[in-house]
């Protein structure tokens, strides 16, 4: 019997399928921005081509942190508790320095609860990619006000926020977050490029991803709904990633675009939609969010870019080898040094 | 020479009268804190070390950087007591403040040595008074006023030496030791004991108190609990840790960091372990459950306020079963309490740290040598056991200074507890995270980075099946509850067995102790005896405790337990392990001041209850 030979399995460059990206069957809400975004993270490091098993996903509680499960089923996971990834995330990037680390967390668990644990992180420059799925409400305790809402939004039942937001954004970079953007669930094209160039970034990446609640936050007068966004996304710059490993395969014109080498060599292109925006600049960059806030623009690209800056791990002097991975021999003393050490304190 | 007029004026030699009294009698230092007197009671204590004397110090000092009262009080015994003890029979009192009421409570026939203005002499007449002029004697020693500052109190130490007959080459070495050999530093502080040494053997007669030598020192060190548990730390393997200062714990981690740069440091000059100061308690315990699950052998160390702060992740750990090594050194509560202050109050908090139902292992060492032992074992337990487990110490333990046998390097090679590698994965194809496979409760892990598609699983403080998969099952939840019982048991096995300390033939009553508490029930035992009290006696080291407790208590018709806090922690923590008929059977005597327990509240506890 005749059969039709299959399509070649599309596969990335280390021989894995899509398939060994993604994870669980999401159980939050049809629609979710953060069902949009686990979709985005399985094709980042899918494209990357990053061992999955060379991943390691942390999160803190609330529906953003339920989403680790719904991708990259073969990394280790480490779901804990409420506003405390950071300390998890920086114990672990600690004691094996080898491998990539991405946090998922949410606005109430970054802002409000998280927000101690949160800034020293970013202080720290630890490297991970700190993920905010962003909708200004808690959408597991059905429905409050999360310190990212925007002063005079609405909830569904009527309740007006009267306090001004926490910009995650303005806050990081100037605690010393070396890669700091913005985006929306719903842009396919700038989250993904975003997402590849944070994997090839060394130190802390800080996203800010507005992500509708389609249940409690996604109405007429709310900032963070899908409307909203669509119209009031200000982008800075359209955005394209080209890793380390790929030809630039990619014109662009001279004069309205900027490039920026990551670590490991990656390329970002900006290519300027307004001013000439440099995204090396620190306070230059605090001062264009602060504006856009002033206009109520939702302003989304990368903000700001640190490439030189060590990470977290790289000035604490270790060794090559991961802490965790160290035998006996190395960790252990011998006995004649606790002899010497004896001898000390006769 | 000194260069002073230390000529004894006729006739003036201050003779103490009464019977001599040789290696037994307190010395009570009351000096103003950050006057660097620390120094000067270390050497001083060491100096009756080096001639061979059982001696022990406690430093009784305030939660201040200067200018509040401190009293340091060291014990001479020739039977190897070094509880605290309530009277002293040596003042020495250079604390304007405190002198008269330090005086005042000295016992008939003591003595006291004061810095010459404070004109205590007048106060009473059934002690001799030495009065010294210490100002005048370190001027010449030391040409700096602050210098000057620090040296007086070496002063007394030469004053004391001469007054209780400790030798001067000891009292030499002890300062070369205490200053490192460093030579100038040395050699001032040898000339002020020198110039104290030289005006007291000039216008004092010895002292009816005197030290004689002995050899019960022969090869051992004198140590605190902080520094020997940090040296439990280096000798466990430790490579991540953790921590936010707080008293009296600070001192183990700020020791331990001394001894990983000069340890722990590979050819290249790289590091073989890290530290993170964190922000505070609740990201110290973080960071050390993301190490220890990413693989590192990880601990913090902190007291009553940093332990309340990590209740939220010790429940993570129980219940998503992650290794961690959390030391508690004790300090009196509640809230903010006594922070330099010692106390055995933590033990209920501990046991139960955390929301629903949780029980955590605790190791209670009893003396700076199980510091050592307990901090190499901590690891191995932890990572055996898959959960945080405590050592409980206490700020007498830790920030004291005792004299102990040398430490032995540990004999068993470390154990990770069970882990599965990617060769096991090979060969098993896939693991359940939670699954009983060996019936002792502990389940399998794999540690992130292990290069199998089935070695990852999802650690997570919600509800989990077997597979630690999200579950809300009942039958999972109970499964999982009872099994992490079942290791509890298990640890029951595995953790440090109690110690029968002394036993007398046919005694009827039994007492319990832990801690720091044993020394002073090791000498109500003796105290008893003498009043012809035979007790036996069991001290703990660890929770949960195994079948020698119940059998101990059954085994009595009362039994006596002695702790450091206001409601019995340790007696309700066994009350809830014994049957009900054994439990009527407990006794507490209690003992939360603040200060170390004496023998003496020990004994008269149990002759009072005796006499019910």
């Amino acid at each position: 019997m005749a059969t039709t030979p299959n399509p070649p399995v599309k596969q990335n460059r280390i021989g894995l399928q899509v398939i060994d990206y993604r994870g669980s069957k999401s159980t939050l809400c049809a629609g979710c921005g953060h069902n949009a975004i686990s979709e985005r993270i399985v094709d980042a490091f899918y494209e990357m081509g990053v061992e999955p098993e060379h991943v390691v996903k942390l999160s803190g509680i609330g529906c953003s942190s339920k989403s680790p499960a719904y991708f990259l089923g073969r990394s280790h996971s480490f779901n804990g508790v409420h506003g405390r990834m950071p300390a998890l995330a920086t114990g672990a990037a600690v004691a094996n320095h080898k491998l990539q680390y991405i946090g998922l967390s949410g606005d109430g668990d970054t802002a409000s609860i998280g927000m101690g644990q949160f800034v020293h992180l970013m202080r720290r420059n630890l490297p991970m990619i700190y993920i905010i799925e962003d909708n200004g409400v808690y959408g597991l305790t059905k429905g409050q006000f999360s310190a990212t809402a925007d002063i005079g939004s609405r909830l569904k039942n009527g309740v007006v926020n009267e306090l001004p937001a926490i910009d995650t954004c303005a806050l990081a970079i100037e605690l010393g977050a070396t890669f700091v953007g913005r985006s929306f669930s719903g842009d396919k094209k700038q989250l993904s490029a975003l997402l590849k160039a944070a994997i090839a970034h060394n130190g802390t990446v800080l996203l800010d991803v507005i992500s509708p609640c389609v249940t409690f936050n996604d109405h007429e007068g709310s900032t963070k709904s899908y409307k909203f966004m669509k119209d009031h996304e200000e982008p800075l710059h359209d955005i394209n990633f080209v890793p380390a490993f790929s030809e630039i395969d990619v014109e662009y014109d001279e004069g309205t675009s900027t490039e920026v080498t990551l670590h490991d060599g990656s390329k970002m292109q900006l290519v300027k939609l307004e001013e000439d925006y440099d995204p090396t600049n620190r306070i230059a960059a605090i001062t264009r969010l602060a504006e856009a806030r002033e206009r109520n623009e939702v302003l989304t690209g990368l903000f700001y870019l640190n490439a030189a800056q060590p990470s977290f791990t790289d000035s604490m002097g270790l060794c090559d080898a991961p802490l965790s991975s160290l035998p006996e021999s190395v960790t252990r003393p011998g006995k004649q040094v606790l002899e010497a050490i004896m001898e000390e304190y006769r | 020479m000194s260069g002073i007029d230390v000529a004894p004026k006729q006739g003036t030699l201050i003779v103490s009268t009464g019977q001599p009294v040789v290696n037994d009698f307190s010395i009570q230092v009351a000096t103003v804190n950050g006057s660097g007197s620390q120094s000067a009671n270390a050497v001083l204590m060491r100096s009756i070390f080096l001639m061979g004397v059982p001696v022990s110090g406690k430093n009784l000092f305030p939660s201040n950087i200067a200018g509040l009262p401190t009293w340091f009080t060291i014990r001479v015994s020739k039977k190897g007591y070094v509880a605290r003890k309530h009277t002293s029979e040596i003042l020495v009192a250079m604390n304007p403040e405190t002198a008269e009421a330090d005086v005042k409570k000295l016992p008939p026939g003591a003595m006291a040595v004061y810095d010459e203005p404070l004109k205590l002499d007048a106060l009473r007449t059934d002690v001799p008074f030495y009065a010294v002029p210490f100002d005048k004697l370190v001027a010449p020693v030391a040409p700096e006023p602050k210098l000057r500052k620090l040296l007086r109190n070496m002063v007394y130490v030469g004053v004391l030496a001469h007054l209780l007959k400790i030798e001067l080459p000891d009292v030499e070495l002890a300062i070369s030791k205490q200053f490192n050999g460093k030579k100038r530093a040395t050699e001032v502080n040898v000339a002020a004991a020198r110039a104290g040494h030289e005006y007291a053997a000039a216008n004092f007669q010895p002292a009816r108190f005197t030290v004689e030598r002995m050899n019960e020192n022969a090869n051992k060190i004198i140590i605190d609990g902080n520094t020997a548990g940090a040296l439990g730390a280096l000798f466990g393997g430790v490579t991540v840790i953790s921590w936010y200062p707080i008293t009296p714990s600070s001192s183990l981690i700020e020791n331990l960091i001394d001894l990983l740069k000069e340890h722990r440091v590979d050819a290249s000059g790289k590091a073989t372990y890290a530290v993170v100061q964190s922000e505070d308690e609740l990201a110290a315990i973080g960071m050390v459950l993301g190490a220890s699950w990413n693989g590192a052998r990880a601990m913090t160390a902190t007291s009553g306020p940093g332990i309340s702060l990590m209740a939220e992740f010790t429940g993570l750990g129980y219940y998503a079963e992650i290794p961690a090594v959390v030391w508690n050194v004790q300090r009196v509560g509640p809230s903010t309490g006594l922070p330099t202050r010692t106390a055995q109050g933590d033990l209920l908090s501990t046991a139960f740290l955390s929301h629903g139902d949780t029980k955590h292992p605790m190791l209670l060492p009893g003396s700076v040598k199980e510091c050592f032992e307990f901090g190499v074992a901590a690891f191995d337990l932890a990572e055996r056991l898959q959960t945080p487990l405590f050592v409980l110490s206490d700020l007498d333990l830790g920030m004291n200074n005792w004299v102990s046998e040398p430490f032995d390097y540990p004999e068993k090679p470390i154990d990770r507890g069970k882990v599965l590698s990617k060769e096991d994965l090979d060969k098993l194809g896939s693991f359940q995270r939670y699954k009983d496979v060996d019936g002792d409760g502990i389940g399998w892990r794999t540690i992130p980075g292990t290069l199998h598609p089935n070695a990852a699983w999802f650690a997570r403080g919600s509800g989990h099946n077997e597979k630690a998969h999200y579950s809300e099952s009942p039958v999972d939840y109970v499964n999982n509850v009872d099994r992490l019982a079942r290791k509890l048991d298990t640890a029951r096995t595995l953790v440090p067995a109690p110690v029968l300390e002394h036993s007398a033939p046919g005694a009827k009553i039994g007492l319990i102790a832990y801690g720091s508490s044993h020394y002073a029930v090791a000498e109500a035992v003796d105290q008893l005896e003498e009043k012809g009290i035979a007790a036996d006696y069991l001290r703990l080291r660890a929770y949960p405790f195994n079948q020698q407790l119940a059998e101990f208590i059954a085994a009595h018709e009362r039994v006596y337990i002695i702790e450091q806090n206001r409601d019995a922690q340790m007696a309700q923590l066994i009350k809830m392990d014994i049957a009900a008929a054994d439990a009527v059977k407990l006794r507490s005597i209690l003992h939360y001041d603040g200060h170390p327990l004496e023998a003496g509240t020990v004994t008269e506890g149990v002759v009072a209850q005796e006499q019910k």
